[in-house]
């Protein structure tokens, strides 16, 4: 208990405060005054020319730093050191040299790298990953046919280290839907070399290799705030405070958040990371690089286990067409695992129209039909869940790198569309980051060579190459189609010109009375269920007393635009029937937000017309427990 | 007598120690199924947790160390290996030190109260805390086992707890079919714990990082000379009936026909 306290008397060690005396010294530095508004704009990025630190910020944003390990103090806990414990004021302030904020693949990635550097080269680092959800993988869901290239690099032995990667993908078929029939067309997928995967499991012992190099992991915490000091700089997070009851006030066991400090720090959200947009908006950073939106397409997942006379492990199946209009992007996937399991499930793009479309009606819908039927009928559901997942591709790529860190994975979005896959990107760029982390923090290099690297590499070239896949679905399925067929084919991404996103997701949506309401079947029990049946299968629970996790930026908005203007579109595209609409005393339609059923997956966030509907983190622990998706 | 009472309460109050009983089980959000071969609950790929009353059951043994009734508070847990992180969380939330008895056996609770007693008779706390009942298997026996074992008083289901460091008693009110009955028990006794004793605490970061650095110590059953050879054996689980949907009748007579003929109760 004493050497944390003796840390707190010695405030003039507190290593970022002699960090601020450091900064001042350099040259051609302004008042930090100036850097607190939005009056001053970060400089266009060209794509060679910067200042002589390559870097498109002012000089006061270089990370020189010296090590910490003269005023820290060494915990000697698992081998970690350089990591300092201070409190101010009732909150405890824990620093580290990485703080990662997500244990996906990504976030997972950058710290394996990151021990396997300072391994290499005998510089001890203290890297500690946060994470939401109750345990590494409960949040974590995917298709997932896994191409091991990102693996390969990283984890060269990972075939003698019983990693959770057993099935190779044996057959790759894609099926035209119509109501009753399944045409067999080429397939635009050559899945050899892949793996048929459950993401979840593999994060777990992602999660465990993190942990034997050194990395700290703390799942059950989650970010709820970036923490910034005086010159705008990104210096790390701060947790959410537990037990706070519904109405604001302290409970029994109320434990205020801890700040966690790095001296860089990687945002590895996952799609739409609630503070890694806050951190895009605030930079600008799409702005910074000419990027577009980001687009994106929800995914709804069931994991079957099946009748063994109907399983073939390895089978890969997509389709494309019914339930969905041709309007309406998207398409379903089967993939067989092992175990007699199978994992189905239906992504439908944002940008739809129709207000009235059910993306979790559409796939009950879809698991009736005679194809999926046959494989499915004798079986039972093992798990549901759902999350919203990246379609923008290259054109929507922000600049990753801010004052303070990066971003890596989906939350800057790597996912490659026409493929389908975004975990070995997301990988590989947690790799770039953690190379760049290392030599910021030691070689006095900056986090721009994160930006660098990443468009000399591998990921750059797949993202470029895949880049008019989606954006020509803009033009309808058939023409999106024939531009794949081209592009997969012939072209192969080698033409001048990039075609752009239409409308955002949030702006796509058509005003309810243009639209036809979609009437769908009442599910059966057997193959279909309703959205209470699912939801208790996705171990979704969260504390029923705490505030709401869903910000209503106007209240008044629901009830004003979303319920006349646009049928209440939040309680049809949410998949764990989050927003009802219930009557109120005077029989008035009322916004009801179940808090407590949120699976996480960022929906709303992403689809609100108005952009009302603000997703922040609920206390750590809660959300959805995935053992199997 | 009181002589003895009072140099063994002198003894208690200075070094008393409270054994906390802690048990990894399914967490209770997670939606359970029962294997494919029926030997029992999937538990495979399933998260796990501390049981909510064991959570309790340690709160209220926190709570009264930070009272100053009692020195240590030692968690316990028989199991698998994974049985660490519960103690983990457990020591994350105060306990001092944890003890693990690591076997891969299921046991059932006459074994287990076996295996707290020969540690009581290591440790000689002066209070056992248990939950009432762990959620997977509902059963609602090895506290009041370990309290006959040890020949100690016990006070079930409490939902409140105060000790009386003069008279060496502790005082329970306990949730009973009826309402609320208080008992008095003589230290050292056993109290198994029900849901509105107290809320417990979040585990905070801090904590968390310093409880890497407290000990577990590991054992095995044969250290603990404990017989474990079961007198239970389980055949068979599964999942229970599922209901059938109810069936409308035209009149009187069909359901008295239905009631005598169908369903053989009249």
């Amino acid at each position: 208990m004493h050497r944390f306290l003796v840390k707190l008397s010695s405030s003039s060690s507190n290593p970022l405060r002699s960090l601020k005396n450091q900064r001042l010294i350099l040259p051609l530095l302004p008042s930090s005054k100036s850097f607190s508004s939005s009056s001053v704009s970060p400089p266009t990025r060209p794509s060679n020319a910067s200042n002589r630190f390559g870097y498109p910020y002012f000089a006061e944003f270089l990370i020189k730093l010296s090590p910490l390990s003269s005023n820290s103090r060494t915990l000697g806990v698992n081998g970690s050191s350089s990591r300092c414990i201070s409190s101010e004021a009732g909150r405890e302030s824990i620093e580290y040299d990485v703080l990662i904020v997500g244990a996906g693949p990504a976030g997972l990635s950058a710290a394996i790298r990151l021990k396997q550097l300072s391994q290499e080269k005998n510089i001890d680092l203290s890297v500690c990953v946060v994470e939401k959800g109750a345990e590494v993988g409960g949040h974590i869901i995917s298709g997932n046919v896994f191409e091991p290239l990102a693996l390969d690099e990283l984890l060269p032995h990972w075939r003698q280290e019983h990693a959770p990667i057993e099935i190779p993908a044996s057959s790759d078929k894609f099926w035209f839907l119509t109501k009753d029939r399944a045409i067999s067309l080429p397939s635009p997928f050559d899945n050899k070399g892949n793996y048929v995967i459950s993401l979840s499991q593999f994060v777990r012992w992602l999660g465990g290799k993190a942990e034997e190099l050194g990395t700290e992991i703390y799942p059950g915490f989650s970010a709820s705030e970036v923490l910034y000091d005086a010159s705008d700089k990104v210096v790390g997070i701060a947790t959410k405070d537990m037990g706070i009851s519904k109405d604001g006030s302290k409970k029994e066991n109320f434990q205020p958040g801890v700040d966690i400090k790095g001296r860089v720090t990687l945002f590895a959200e996952g799609c739409r990371g609630s503070l890694s947009e806050r951190i895009i908006k605030k930079y600008k950073l799409r702005e910074e690089v000419n990027a577009q939106h980001q687009t994106y397409a929800l995914g709804i997942k069931e994991v079957w286990e099946i009748d063994e006379s109907k399983h073939n492990p390895g089978e890969v199946i997509h389709t494309l067409g019914w339930p969905l209009d041709p309007k309406t992007y998207g398409g379903s996937f089967l993939y067989h695992m092992n175990d007699r399991q199978v994992a189905l499930g239906l992504v439908v793009a944002l940008n739809y129209h129709n207000p009235f479309l059910n993306p979790y009606e559409e796939f009950q819908k879809l698991k009736h039909h005679p194809a999926i039927k046959g494989i499915l009928e004798g079986g039972t559901v093992l798990q549901y869940g759902a999350r919203t997942l990246n379609e923008g591709g290259f054109q929507s790529i922000p600049y990753p790198v801010f004052p303070g860190g990066a971003i890596i994975g989906c939350s800057a979005g790597f996912l490659n569309v026409p493929k389908i896959k975004g975990t070995h990107t997301a990988m590989k760029s947690g790799m770039l980051a953690a190379e760049a982390a290392f030599g910021a923090l030691h070689e006095g290099l900056n986090m721009n060579t994160y930006w660098d690297n990443l468009r000399d590499s591998w990921v750059w070239k797949e993202l470029y190459a895949a880049r008019n896949y989606r954006p020509a679905f803009e033009y309808g399925l058939l023409p999106g189609l024939a531009v794949s067929a081209m592009e997969h084919y012939v072209l192969k991404g080698k033409v001048p010109f990039t075609l752009k996103h239409g409308k955002a997701d949030h702006e796509a949506t058509d005003l309810a009375r243009k639209c036809t309401p979609i009437v769908y079947p009442k599910p059966d029990g057997v193959l279909s269920f309703d959205v209470p049946t699912s939801l208790y299968r996705s171990n979704t629970n969260h504390d029923h007393d705490q505030p709401s996790h869903l910000r209503l930026r106007d209240p008044k908005i629901p009830e004003k635009v979303n319920f006349p203007e646009y049928a209440a579109p939040e309680s049809r595209y949410c998949p764990a029937r989050v927003y009802e609409y219930i009557e109120d005393e005077e029989g008035k339609p009322k916004l009801q937000i179940n808090a407590q059923n949120c699976l996480h997956c960022k929906a709303c966030d992403i689809k609100d017309p108005k952009q009302n509907i603000e997703w922040t983190v609920p206390e750590g622990g809660g959300g959805p427990a995935y053992s199997l998706m | 007598e009181i002589k003895s009472a009072s140099v063994s309460f002198l003894y208690c109050y200075r070094t008393m120690k409270i054994l906390v009983a802690v048990k990894r089980v399914v967490d209770y959000a997670v939606k359970i199924r029962v294997k494919p071969d029926k030997t029992g609950v999937e538990t495979q790929n399933v998260k796990m947790s501390m049981n909510p009353f064991c959570e309790i059951a340690l709160e209220e043994a926190l709570r009264i160390k930070e009272a100053g009734f009692a020195k240590e508070v030692i968690a316990v847990s028989i199991g698998p290996s994974q049985c660490v992180d519960t103690l983990r969380t457990g020591l994350a939330m105060g306990a001092d030190r944890g003890i693990h008895v690591e076997t891969n056996s299921s046991f059932l609770p006459l074994t287990i109260a076996k295996i707290l007693k020969s540690l009581a008779d290591v440790e000689n706390p002066g209070l056992i805390f248990l939950g009432k009942q762990a959620i997977d298997d509902d059963c609602n026996q090895t506290g009041q086992m370990v309290a006959a074992l040890l020949g100690w008083p016990q006070a079930t289901f409490a939902s409140k707890v105060v000790l009386d460091k003069d008279k060496n008693v502790a005082t329970v009110d306990r949730e009973v079919d009826g309402g609320l009955e208080t008992l008095n028990v003589d230290l050292p006794a056993v109290i198994t714990t029900d849901l509105r004793l107290n809320q417990p605490r979040y585990a905070s970061l801090p904590n968390i990082m310093k409880a890497k650095s407290k000990p577990i110590k590991k054992m095995t059953v044969q250290d603990l000379k404990v017989d474990i050879k079961s007198d239970i054996e389980i055949l068979e689980v599964t999942e229970p009936p599922k209901r059938k949907s109810g069936v409308m009748v035209s009149s009187v007579d069909e359901l008295i026909d239905k009631l005598k003929n169908e369903a053989h109760v009249v």
